[in-house]
């Protein structure tokens, strides 16, 4: 029996719910033909980060003007140089060809937090092909002035900008740290989100212990991550006029299948494929099918949000649950000393 | 030519463009004023731009001039298109190739953006002394005189070599004309195929040398021959004042610019004429013209064609009223019964009365005079004044014009205030700014804005600092109705508008002089409206009051901060310079300046462009008229460069030279044979920082670090005992000092010279003591300068008057110890945070007091030694370093020089003691030339003795008494120190390097290596890495970094150490004292980061650690008294590479550059670099481990 595997998400028509999400994956026209092969069902591509676009603002400007110390015997301390291409360039290119490479629809990523000059750019990635767009608001309120009105503020301000320039669909890719995930991204998809993303990592700071400073680590996801996405899932799903996808801490068939019961229209993978190479999404996939055809399902759109809040038969459980009893019945591993 | 055809362009550049497109091998080296050429020629070919015909030239950087002549001659010699550019003593180097090339009859042309040879002084400003060493070489010679002739002659010169196989030197005024921003009519492809032959072209290939059908050329000729082979040349000698002046000819029907041989203007009736070449005989022309509409007789003729020099076209150019002629030349020939133009114009008259005079039946008076050396100024003033002393019965000959001659009475007296009508009716705007705030860029803009918008002409000419760090740029602005001819800076009280960048300035330099009745004065200050009135000086307030000026002032800084452009403020005081003239409407520059910066940033700006626009649009909101009472109230007087008590030299010469008035110094207050006073930094007080570092006593380990990492040697450290304390101003701090070397109850203290501190931070990034509770409070902390600066100047003034530490207690061997020493080398004009000067204080604060420093010519030789200060200074003995500067090329074998006269004399003195034993103390006699002098102690012994000696024969009479005292000093150990950097050792000074090295003579190379010629702008030498942009190598570096450790350890004898302070100091001290130490020639070779490297310098030392981790710069010391002892001499003092080189790399934006522009070949060679790094290290790693016991 042949399982349907299709879903929709940003309005796209996905021949199944596996979506590797922004890695560096994307950067090689190889691994991202690897991932197709190994049955993605649509591609978003590494990000364009405001940053890099202000990197790169930054070396022009050195190299325009901030080269020049007013000695007479140097005017200049680097080359003249000519034309050469732009990170975004750079990034546009990598588009294109991987939409020529591609049959899958291919999903740009735009990475920023604030609705500045470089929303401008999200222009030229619709025009070089992009399907739809992803906005990463990687956000930190680190200024304890900022009110938490503002915070979400400066995620609508630059969907609202973004939407008033492009017609191909936008997905949101939020972070967890906001107090109402549930009423913001219903204002998202009232301010025109075709979907979002549940939920972007943070990428934590470290500490040197040796050399007393803060160290930035990159350290990849395990599957207890996506019990988060799969909670707000559950409670968004049927109650949100846009799809739906779960990241972060999707590493197996089962965390795949957990998501999917919750509503998700997408699910990401990242670290997973990192960790295991592109193939690793054939496994999941399998898996997956293999499950769905143990228990008979027929579609994953039957599968999608049969134990979303709305159709679980004990609602409270995404909430405040049974945690007092959870915490009261814990037990540490027997290996531990107290 | 209508005004979109126009371009805005500098001399420079404009030449290039010509000499790029008519070229197949461009051989360059760098040299001011002319890099810039060798610049613009590398990257229109790195970026394939073709020549005339569809080649792109080969452009290739050569190690020194003499290298580029040699190159030049070469593809001349195979019969390709060949050119140079260069200047000064870059000219001298080729001339004997230049003998060649003309004696071999071959078509070229070199380009020269004419600049000062160095005699009593280096000096990278303009005059014809390096054209007119030329004189003999056979070359051709032609002037340019503005940036319109440069290019237009430069084509001529292409042209008229090509017919004639004369070749030419086709000249300009170096910055003058090189540097200056003009509009002019450009030259269209076409032009130049009208005027460059192709069948002359096909001639010189075949003259090319090739074995299909050989020829010998470059014969050793013998007396039977040489002569008239010499002669044979003539007749192409003859003929080239006609071919020049027929190709001008042609040059005018393809463009309608005519030119002549000689250029006369002015009256047909003059009977005063002036005859000069250069941009000065533009001023002399706008000054006849004046004068003539005023009824003067009077002319300049202007001289295009200096060689050949043909008498007949000059006596033809002037009118035969003509009775008295003053020669003008830039340059001084002394002891020359003239200059030579004075003595050529002689002649002509001479030969043409000789010949029976059909002109001029009478010798008209003719007089020389000499003018605008070192780009000294050139006005219509004194152009007057020259007129004025021709029409004396007695005209003085010989004279100087534009300075005050009351030592040999040569100059004339002239009016500063004269000024044209011409230069009248033009409009002017002088405009202040810091080195790095944009002023100049933003200038250069706004000439070609109105260049583009207008019918005006316009003129861009800057003047820069001598100093590197916090540099102050003037800016002078022309624009007229006609062509301006106005080769000189904008005078007192003529400027229309005046803007003051930096409110700090506005105290320093007397600005306000320049502005003119009525002017605009515009202000960038912090300060409201309201309260800027009572911040100036008495003297800008009646300035202001007297000239009726209009104040107007902007908080551009605040403008800048919040539209997101930082500090960067040039296109707010732009908007704001066209809102308050009206050169424009104010909407269409606005439109104009952000169409600039647009076009600037392309696709890469997008917020940088909403900033800039931002910011231009808020400008005009905060543009403030300030209200100007009717009389000045200030109590506050501008303060004098230097202290009172300084020294009538300093007060009189150096003081004025710092507050810029050194053009009033009279000749006689000079040194006639360039020897300056030491110290004088000291007196400057640039207050530079914006925040300096305070010292927090309880944190402090007394690790000494931060006096090691001062580029500018600002913080300092000294042991004092408590008590000695009790003058001390309050809250002075110290701490007990720690260590068995000092007695119980010593204190030490660090302190800062707020004035004289650059703000660069390095010494509180390398603080390793930290606050445990609070990690970013360390035992060095920047603060505001307003908040400290009142306090911590007394604390200075304080620690000056505490004593130095015993030299001979100091423990040298640590950095705490060797830190105590005073550095002999304070407050020089380098970058922020460079990477250099920190080897050279080190240097200073171990031997300074018996060093003698042979400097190459270079970014050490500007900041060691560019006046008006000098940063070598002198201890409390009076001690210190000696210093000179030889030339670029020669300082290894200037520093043997040094040497082995000191050894001389420390032999003559040896001789005559010995001959003088019997009358001396023979006890005294003994100690002295047994004297081992090894460290510190012995030292002060040999010197007490030497003094004793000295004072014994002081008051004996005899010449073998006095003999001996002229050599005595000779007999304490002096240390000879050869420093220069990496474009010195690499590349032009190599050969002399290497054999000094191999001289086994006791002298130390410190090179101070940058991987490019930091100096002149960052070109690529042969120390440039892998990988690496550099200008000359656009596309990144090709090969890999020479090593010139390698090549002289293999000598075997010669001490060698590789250093990067930044990463190991430790190794960086041990490897001076060895060197030092070693009885024999000693190399080290010191990683300096640069600017140039394309970093920010606050991160000087964490690139010295990438680099040392990476392997690019492992750290080794080489010592030959291991070897002796049966010990590897190579130690390694670095680990194995740790982190890639990819790291570093990226760090960096010269490589960086590559990896955008070229991502492929990038990667390539990063590679490569890796694989070259890890083999290295490899290699150095086998060579330590070789077993020298057997």
């Amino acid at each position: 029996m042949t399982i349907d595997l299709r879903t929709r998400y940003l309005g796209l028509e996905l021949k199944n719910p596996f979506v590797p999400s922004s890695s560096p994956l994307s950067k090689q026209l190889d691994t991202a033909k690897q991932l197709e092969d190994s049955g993605a069902a649509a591609l978003v591509m590494y990000s364009l980060f405001e940053e890099e676009l202000e990197r790169e603002e930054a070396l022009a400007q050195q190299l325009q003007h901030h080269q020049d110390i007013g000695h007479g015997e140097a005017s200049s301390y680097l080359p003249l140089h000519g034309e050469y291409p732009s990170y975004r360039d750079d990034y546009l290119e990598q588009l294109q060809r991987l939409k020529q490479a591609l049959d899958i629809p291919v999903i740009a990523s735009l990475n920023g937090t604030s609705a500045g000059g470089w929303v401008r750019h999200a222009e030229s990635l619709q025009q070089a092909g992009a399907d739809a767009l992803e906005l990463n608001v990687y956000y930190v309120a680190a200024d304890i002035d900022e009110h938490s009105d503002a915070v979400e503020r400066r995620v609508l301000d630059i969907l609202v900008a973004l939407r008033g320039r492009l017609s191909i669909p936008i997905g949101v890719k939020l972070s967890p740290s906001f107090s109402a995930v549930g009423n913001l991204v219903r204002r998202l998809a009232e301010a025109g989100a075709d979907g979002v993303a549940l939920f972007n990592r943070f990428y934590q700071p470290d500490i040197d212990i040796e050399q007393l400073q803060v160290v930035q680590r990159l350290q990849l996801s395990s599957s207890a991550e996506a019990l988060l996405a799969m909670r707000w899932i559950a409670i968004l799903h049927g109650r949100v006029d846009l799809s739906l996808a779960a990241t972060g801490g999707v590493h197996t068939a089962e965390d795949v299948i957990k998501l999917l019961l919750c509503g998700a229209d997408a699910t990401y993978l990242c670290s997973a494929l990192l960790a295991g190479g592109p193939q690793r999404l054939e496994e999941i996939h399998s898996d997956v099918c293999a499950w769905l055809e143990q228990r008979e399902y027929q579609s994953v759109q039957q599968l999608k949000g049969s134990l979303s809040q709305q159709h679980c038969a004990d609602p409270v459980a995404f909430e405040r649950g049974n945690y007092i009893e959870l915490l009261g019945n814990y037990q540490a591993p027997a290996s531990v000393w107290r | 030519m209508s005004r979109e055809q126009m371009i805005t362009i500098d001399g420079n550049q404009a030449v290039a463009a010509v000499a790029h497109r008519l070229s197949e091998v461009v051989a360059i080296y760098p040299i001011t004023p002319s890099s810039p050429m060798g610049e613009y020629a590398d990257a229109w070919s790195a970026e394939g731009r073709a020549n005339l015909w569809g080649g792109v030239p080969q452009v290739v950087e050569m190690q020194s001039e003499a290298g580029a002549a040699g190159a030049v001659h070469g593809a001349l010699q195979r019969g390709a298109l060949s050119t140079t550019f260069t200047a000064s003593q870059g000219l001298l180097l080729m001339i004997p190739n230049m003998y060649k090339i003309a004696g071999e009859l071959t078509p070229a042309v070199f380009h020269v953006a004419a600049r000062s040879v160095a005699s009593h002084a280096l000096s990278i400003f303009c005059d014809h002394s390096d054209v007119m060493a030329c004189r003999g070489t056979g070359f051709a010679i032609m002037a340019a005189n503005s940036v319109q002739e440069a290019q237009d002659l430069a084509l001529i010169a292409h042209a008229a070599t090509l017919e004639s196989r004369v070749p030419v030197l086709h000249f300009f005024d170096g910055f003058r004309t090189s540097h200056e921003v003009a509009k002019i009519a450009p030259l269209a492809d076409e032009v130049l195929r009208q005027l460059i032959g192709d069948g002359l072209v096909r001639e010189h290939r075949h003259r090319g040398l090739s074995p299909d059908h050989p020829v010998m050329r470059g014969t050793a000729q013998n007396p039977d021959v040489f002569f008239q082979a010499r002669e044979a040349v003539n007749v192409h000698y003859q003929r080239m004042p006609a071919i020049v002046a027929a190709t001008m000819q042609r040059f005018a029907a393809a463009t309608g610019r005519r030119y002549r041989l000689f250029d006369y203007c002015g009256g047909a009736d003059a009977e005063r004429v002036i005859v000069l070449m250069g941009s000065g005989a533009e001023a002399a022309e706008e000054t006849v013209e004046h004068l003539a509409a005023e009824g003067q007789a009077v002319g300049v003729l202007k001289v295009r064609l200096f060689r050949p020099f043909c008498g007949s076209h000059l006596i033809e150019a002037l009118p035969a009223s003509v009775r008295r002629i003053a020669v003008l030349d830039r340059c001084k020939e002394p002891g020359a019964g003239g200059e030579p133009l004075y003595k050529d114009v002689i002649t002509a008259f001479a030969e043409h009365l000789a010949g029976g005079g059909a002109k001029f039946a009478q010798m008209p008076a003719i007089v020389g005079g000499r003018y605008g050396l070192s780009s000294k100024e050139f006005t219509p003033g004194m152009i007057r004044a020259v007129f004025d002393e021709l029409e004396k019965p007695a005209p003085k000959n010989d004279f100087t014009v534009g300075i005050d001659d009351d030592l040999t009475h040569t100059s004339l007296d002239w009016d500063s205030g004269f000024q044209t009508a011409a230069d009248g009716a033009a409009r002017h705007a002088v405009f202040f700014g810091l080195g790095s705030d944009g002023t100049v860029s933003a200038n250069r803009n706004s000439i070609k804005i109105i260049g583009a918008e207008t019918d005006l002409y316009a003129q861009g000419h800057f003047v820069f600092d001598s100093k590197k760090a916090g540099a102050v740029t003037e800016s002078h602005l022309r624009f007229g109705a006609r062509p301006i001819k106005a080769t000189y800076l904008i005078g007192d009280g003529q400027a229309e508008f005046v803007g003051c960048h930096q409110a700090a300035f506005a105290e320093r330099y007397e600005m306000l002089a320049k502005a003119g009745h009525g002017a605009i004065f515009l202000m960038n200050t912090p300060l409201p409206a309201a309260r800027v009135w009572e911040s100036l000086t008495r003297e800008m307030q009646q300035q202001i009051i007297d000239k009726r000026l209009q104040f107007w002032v902007i908080d551009a800084y605040r403008v800048a901060r919040d539209c997101g452009l930082g500090r960067r403020i040039n296109t707010i005081m732009q908007t704001c310079y066209f809102a308050l003239t009206d050169l424009l409407p104010t909407a269409a520059a606005i439109d104009r300046i952000k169409a600039s910066i647009s076009d600037s940033y392309r696709a890469k700006g997008g917020s940088i462009l909403e900033a800039n626009f931002a910011a231009i649009d808020a400008a005009l909101d905060h543009l403030c008229q300030v209200d100007v009472p009717a009389a000045a109230s200030s109590e506050h007087r501008r303060l004098p460069p230097v202290p009172a008590d300084a020294g009538d030299f300093v007060v009189n010469v150096t003081g004025e030279m710092i507050a810029g008035r050194g053009d009033r110094i009279p000749v006689s207050q000079l040194p006639v044979d360039g020897s300056w006073p030491p110290g004088t930094a000291a007196h400057e007080k640039r207050r530079l920082a914006l925040e300096i570092p305070v010292l927090e006593p309880d944190l402090c380990i007394e690790c000494g670090k931060c006096v090691f990492v001062c580029p500018h040697s600002v913080i300092r450290s000294k042991v004092f005992r408590p008590e000695d304390l009790s003058d001390a101003p309050q809250g002075f701090r110290w701490l007990p000092a720690k260590g068995k070397e000092f007695d119980s109850g010593t204190a030490l203290t660090y302190q800062v010279s707020p004035e004289d501190c650059t703000g660069c931070n390095l010494c509180v990034e390398v603080c390793p003591a930290r606050d445990k509770s609070n990690l970013s409070r360390k035992a060095l902390n920047m603060h505001p300068i307003d908040t400290v600066l009142e306090r911590e100047r007394g604390y200075w003034d304080y620690f000056l008057t505490l004593p130095d530490h015993d030299r001979r207690q100091v423990r040298w061997t640590t950095i705490k110890g060797a830190m105590l020493g005073q550095p002999l080398f304070e407050f020089s004009g380098a970058c922020v945070g460079c990477g250099e000067t920190p080897y050279i204080r080190l240097a200073t604060q171990l031997f300074g007091d018996r060093m003698i420093i042979a400097n190459a010519t270079g970014c050490s030789s500007i900041y060691g030694g560019n006046l008006p200060t000098s940063p070598y200074t002198t201890d409390a003995e009076g001690r210190g370093p000696a210093w000179c500067n030889s030339l670029f090329e020669d300082n290894a074998e200037f520093g043997l020089g040094i040497r082995l006269a000191l050894d001389e004399q420390r032999r003559q003195a040896g001789v005559l003691l010995e001959n003088l034993r019997g009358e001396l103390d023979a006890e005294l006699v003994d100690a002295v030339l047994s004297a081992p002098q090894a460290d510190e102690a012995e030292l002060y012994e040999q010197r007490q003795r030497v003094a004793a000696l000295k004072a014994d024969l002081e008051q004996r009479g005899g010449e073998a008494a006095q003999n001996l005292l002229s050599v005595a000093d000779a007999l304490t150990r002096k240390s000879v120190w050869l420093i220069g950097g990496d474009g010195w050792a690499y590349d032009i000074g190599f050969g002399g390097l290497d054999h000094v090295l191999a001289s086994g003579r006791n002298v130390n190379v410190l090179v101070l290596d940058t991987e490019v010629y930091s100096n002149t702008g960052g070109q690529m030498s042969k120390a440039t890495p892998l990988g690496a942009a550099a200008k000359f190598a656009a596309g990144g570096k090709r090969v890999v970094k020479k090593d010139l450790a390698m090549i002289a350890m293999a000598y075997e004898d010669v001490y060698v150490a590789h250093v990067a302070f930044g990463a190991k100091d430790i190794q960086t001290l041990r490897a001076f004292r060895e060197a030092e130490a070693y009885d024999g020639a000693s190399l080290i070779i010191a990683y300096s980061p640069c600017i140039a490297h394309g970093v920010d310098l606050h991160r000087n030392l964490q690139q010295q650690e990438l680099a040392v981790a990476s392997g690019h710069w492992p750290l080794f010391r080489f010592d030959p008294r291991r070897a002796a002892a049966g010990q590897n001499p190579l130690q390694l003092d670095s680990k194995k590479p740790s982190i890639p080189y990819r790291e570093f790399a990226e760090s960096e934006m010269r490589f960086g550059l590559i990896t955008r522009m070229h991502t492929e070949t990038a990667d390539a060679l990063l590679a490569k670099a890796q694989q070259d790094v890890d083999d290295r290290y490899r290699h150095y790693e086998q060579l330590a481990s070789l077993d020298y016991s057997l």
